[in-house]
């Protein structure tokens, strides 16, 4: 009896996540878990799932995916990810959705096109530059007088 | 003084300084919708809170955004356990209470709640004038691309989202957007007075 | 009172560094000793009245004096008064003052220990470590002043932050990484002392320079791994790196420090690189300040973001100025910074070590352009765009493969240069190394190609360092008929920064290793469950026996008990909790773990009834995790190995055959009394 006091007192201790301010990591606990989905024995269906998911932001979080995040949103986002791949639509399609209702911010990867290619090109541009550096230098150096060198 | 390499750095680092300026203007945490001028989200959802007349539902009606076709519509989501959800409370209930008569429906949606909190919550907040939808699982929620609540969603005549309003709505904004979509929906000759 | 005692030090302070700045400037151009006692008498005194200040914060928040600004803010009569003391650094204005507060420790031990060395280096580095004090001191007095007078007074306040209330470790990472952050400020400070008093063009400072960059990297290493720590088990997901703006800031100049502590070694042993290492020197100190912006700016969302104000700009100015001043003084010196390039082959150690620079250098930036990407997108674009944990593993990884294979290959070739012969006999044989841990991941169920790569690669590595190690103890115990471990230990300490550098690599490959595993193998399930009902991840069945609630002095708890149950019998519980704190809206997660060598397992509770008729948990399983604090904890090992001083009669007993790496140049950069502790 005197648990299920405190269960109220904790219940009633906690209040959910303002709009867009609060830094939601932790689950609602008040809340049932009525988007919870207990997976299915299907392991094929969770391995896409949790492919597609982890390429998603969290809205709730901060820059967790919806994969990681034990947020109650996250795993309802799980469900209508697990739902429509179900439903025989391709993860392109699942991700489609997602831009299409929270916009590019949803991408944990950007799309690699336009002016994103920047972030994935530029790493590459410095390795190619500098490997040439390098090889240009060790070539130089090697070659150079041994004297010049300043012991 | 080698000036060039001296140029050539601070080349490098004034972009970066003034991109690190620029950004301190803008809010990392306000995210602009993509829905907006775009086909609402359809949606078929059972009433749990009744509201009160004239606006009232009846408990366990389906609500189809199908049917409310010609009327303009504004969705709030909320949640017992939000706070800032208590700021707007008043000021909606006042404003849809203003506008019954006209082809505007108020309609809540309870988000990651249980209904029973939700009808305890209204009862202590001293009810509320429209009814308010159950959104099991959240499906509806993330379909409109809810980040959290309150966020409040106003769907012009057409079915197309006009407006998203994130963060407890003012009277003044709620106002001026419906005023402005009912005006829309006047000049489109979309009937005046259309109750379901 | 204390408010009154803590800001008149501050205020002091700023008078004392001001006028410490102009005493330097003075005995940098006169280079009397009077002008130089000055200078030394000012960093004193600043550490003094900044402890003062310090001090009395931890007294305010210990006797809850909530007439303190700051105390108002995260002091609460229901925290226990371990985490009182700690909340000076769990907000902004607590953080800047705990940061002054060792910037002026590190700038009195730099002075003291080096207060007997001739010449303007010392003077003037010392004035640049009153310059970036200075910075930090105005904040303390202006837009992060803790010491604002409140009132009314307040009879009690909310309490610090939950999330960092909840774990031990919020007493070990802040302190962690601030000795790291704020210990690059003085290798920052030699390079611009050693540039304003002309001795750039001496290789000195460097070894000076290398030391401090040694202590700091430690630091910054420790506070990296006790972060994921920290994540790992407070977050409540199962993982401990998730490419956060406030991670990404602390990895980037450990990722440069890391650089400059091998460049260094290239400077003191063949004087190339000189410019490259001032930049980086630069560019290390610089990350330090640009990641503190990030954070306290609120320009970038994170977890750790503080609360906003005017600090960004502050912040943003002074980056600017260093900035600047920086490139001033190197373009100024650029005929001091020039320096011939010299090898006697490519294939040789210093190779490797160019290939590690560039590598560390494209990491670096890579997590750099990756942080910043979301304002270059929205200053262009006009649309917010996420980049996040995919796509820094995915364009890291093939770095991070590179680096592991080049830590191998660097310690196996000589300097100088490797005959073909030499080349087979070195870099051979690690390939078995390579092969048993690749055969043994495949047997383990490891299947994800880039883990393979990095385990296998590992592998190799850790061959090829532990091969230097043996070589080294095979000649003593061969040629003086040492015993294998004295022959270890004569062997650690008479080379101690060789050593510590071949330990810190075996260190990382833990790290690697544990990485790989737990992020490619890990599988999780998540399920309601009502009491007695089970749940099994991996072969390990956790079976609910209770839910429970109690109300604990600070917070209220809800936990569930779950048993493990092993052939039918229970072997051992987990208790996962959620923690209530009243200043919170939500629920902090608290996972529960059992570890073992082999791996982890992770519980969280996700969810529950309020009438405790069911939860919901979450179970990872996830192999390999302790490996990396593990390796967290050698690599750290490697580092104190490497700083601690070296007595001159080992020094000269190193094995002839593996010259000393400039340890006998370190021990020059080394004060005598340092040396006698």
């Amino acid at each position: 009896m005197k648990r299920a006091v405190r269960f109220v007192v904790v219940a009633a201790l906690w209040a959910g996540p303002l709009a867009s301010a609060g830094p939601g990591q932790g689950a609602p606990a008040g809340a049932p878990p009525s988007g919870v989905v207990t997976p299915a024995a299907d392991s094929a269906l969770e391995a896409r799932t949790s492919a597609v998911a982890s390429q998603l932001r969290c809205p709730v979080c901060q820059g967790l995916s919806i994969q990681a995040s034990p947020s109650e949103l996250a795993q309802q986002m799980r469900s209508v990810v697990r739902d429509q791949l179900t439903a025989g639509r391709s993860p392109a399609d699942v991700q489609a959705y997602f831009v299409s209702k929270y916009g590019e911010w949803i991408l944990l990867s950007p799309a690699p096109r336009g002016i994103n290619l920047i972030v994935y090109a530029l790493p590459i541009l410095l390795v190619l530059g500098g490997l040439l550096v390098v090889v240009l230098a060790v070539r130089r150096w090697t070659t150079a007088p041994a004297d010049s060198a300043t012991h | 003084m080698n000036w060039r390499r001296a140029s050539l750095g601070v080349a490098a680092a004034l972009p970066v300084i003034a991109l690190l300026a620029w950004g301190m203007t803008r809010d990392p945490k306000d995210i602009p919708s993509p829905l907006p001028g775009k086909s609402a989200p359809s949606f078929a959802l059972s009433v749990f809170a009744p509201g009160q007349q004239p606006l009232a539902r009846t408990v366990g009606d389906t609500v189809r955004l199908a049917d409310l076709r010609g009327q303009v519509v504004v969705l709030n989501f909320w949640a017992s356990w939000c706070l800032s959800c208590r700021d707007e409370h008043v000021t909606l209930s006042a404003v849809a209470r203003q506008y019954a008569g006209k082809p505007i429906q108020f309609l809540g949606v309870l988000y990651n709640d249980e209904p029973v909190s939700g009808t305890a919550w209204i009862k202590e907040m001293g009810g509320q004038s429209y009814a308010s939808l159950n959104d099991p699982g959240a499906r509806t929620a993330i379909d409109y691309g809810l980040y959290g609540v309150p966020e409040t969603f106003f769907l012009d005549v057409h079915g197309r989202v006009a407006y998203k309003q994130t963060g407890p709505a003012s009277a003044q904004v709620l106002a001026r957007v419906a005023d402005s979509l009912l005006a829309v929906a006047e000049k489109d000759g979309a009937p005046t007075n259309r109750n379901r | 009172m204390n408010g009154l005692i803590g800001h008149g030090a501050l205020l002091i302070s700023v008078a004392v560094i001001v006028l410490g700045i102009g005493a330097g400037v003075m005995a940098g151009r006169l280079r009397t000793q009077d002008w130089i006692n000055a200078v030394y008498s000012a960093v004193y005194t600043n550490f003094v009245l900044v402890t003062i200040a310090t001090g009395a914060m931890v007294v305010a928040l210990v006797t809850h004096d909530f007439s303190v600004s700051y105390v108002a803010q995260v002091g609460s009569r229901a925290t226990p008064l371990f985490y009182t003391i700690i909340s000076l650094w769990s907000a902004l204005e607590g953080s800047i003052l705990f940061w002054g507060w060792v910037l002026s420790l590190y700038a009195a031990v730099v002075v003291w220990t080096n207060r007997r060395r001739a010449g303007a280096l010392v003077p003037w580095s010392a004035t640049a470590l009153l310059g970036v004090s200075l910075f930090f001191a105005i904040l303390l007095i202006g837009p992060a002043n803790p010491f604002h007078p409140v009132y009314p007074v307040p009879s009690d306040g909310p309490g610090p932050n939950p999330l960092l209330q909840n774990h031990i470790l919020m007493a070990v990472h802040p302190p962690l990484l601030y000795l790291g952050y704020v210990g690059m400020t003085v290798p920052f400070a030699f390079a611009v002392g050693a540039m304003l008093s002309g001795e750039i063009g001496s290789n000195d400072w460097i070894k000076l320079t290398h030391r401090w960059t040694l202590l700091s990297w430690g630091f910054l290493s420790a506070a990296i791994i006790a972060g994921m720590w920290w994540s790992y088990e407070v977050l409540g997901w199962g993982g401990y790196w998730a490419w956060d703006p406030v991670e990404n800031a602390s990895f980037m100049p450990w990722l440069t420090a890391t650089a400059f502590l091998h460049s260094a070694i290239m400077q003191e042993r063949r004087s190339m690189l000189r410019l490259w290492n001032v930049n980086l020197v630069v560019g290390t100190f610089v990350l330090t300040i640009l990641g503190t912006f990030l954070t306290r700016s609120g320009i970038i969302s994170s977890v750790h973001a503080f609360t906003t104000g005017t600090i960004g700009y502050f912040f943003l100015a002074f980056i600017a100025l260093v900035l600047v001043a920086s490139l001033g003084l190197v373009a100024g010196n650029s005929d001091r910074l020039g320096s011939a390039g010299n090898l006697d082959s490519a294939a040789s150690r210093e190779t490797v070590f160019l290939l590690n620079n560039l590598f560390l250098t494209v990491f670096m930036f890579t997590v750099l352009v990756g942080t910043l990407f979301p304002l270059v997108a929205e200053a262009i674009r006009g649309v917010k765009v996420s980049v996040g944990e995919p796509f820094f593993n995915r364009m890291s990884l093939p770095v991070v493969i590179v680096l592991v294979f080049l830590m191998g290959v660097g310690p196996a070739l000589p300097w100088g240069r490797a005959s073909r012969d030499e080349m087979r006999r070195k870099l051979v044989p690690p390939a078995a190394g390579a092969a048993l841990l690749l055969a043994i991941a495949l047997v383990a169920g490891m299947r994800n190609a880039y883990a393979l790569a990095v385990v296998a690669l590992a592998g190799y590595s850790i061959v090829a360092n532990a091969r230097e190690i043996v070589i080294g103890m095979q000649a003593r115990h061969e040629a003086r008929g040492e015993a294998w471990g004295v022959a270890l230990l004569k062997l650690a300490s008479g080379n101690r920064r060789r050593f510590g550098g071949y330990l810190a690599h075996i260190g990382v490959f833990a790290v690697a290793i544990g990485i790989a595993a737990s992020s490619s193998m890990r599988s999780d399930r998540e399920a309601t469950l009502k009491p007695g009902e089970s749940i099994t991840v991996a072969g390990r069945t956790l079976r609910l026996k209770s839910v429970w609630g109690r109300d604990e002095t600070q917070r209220s708890v809800v936990g569930a008990t779950l048993e493990f149950v092993e052939n039918g019998r229970v072997a051992g519980i987990i208790e996962p909790r959620m923690n209530f704190y009243p200043a919170s809206q939500q629920p902090v997660p608290t996972p529960a773990v059992r570890s073992s060598l082999l791996g982890d397992v992770y519980v969280n509770l996700q969810a529950f009834r309020p009438d405790g008729s069911n939860v919901t948990v979450k179970v990872i399983y996830e192999p390999l995790v302790p490996w990396i604090w593990a390796g967290g904890l050698i690599v750290v090992l490697g580092a104190i190995t490497s700083i601690l001083p070296q007595r001159v009669r080992v020094a000269h007993e190193a094995d002839a055959r593996q010259p000393a790496t400039g340890a006998r140049g370190a021990l020059a950069g080394l004060h005598a009394n340092v040396e006698a502790t």
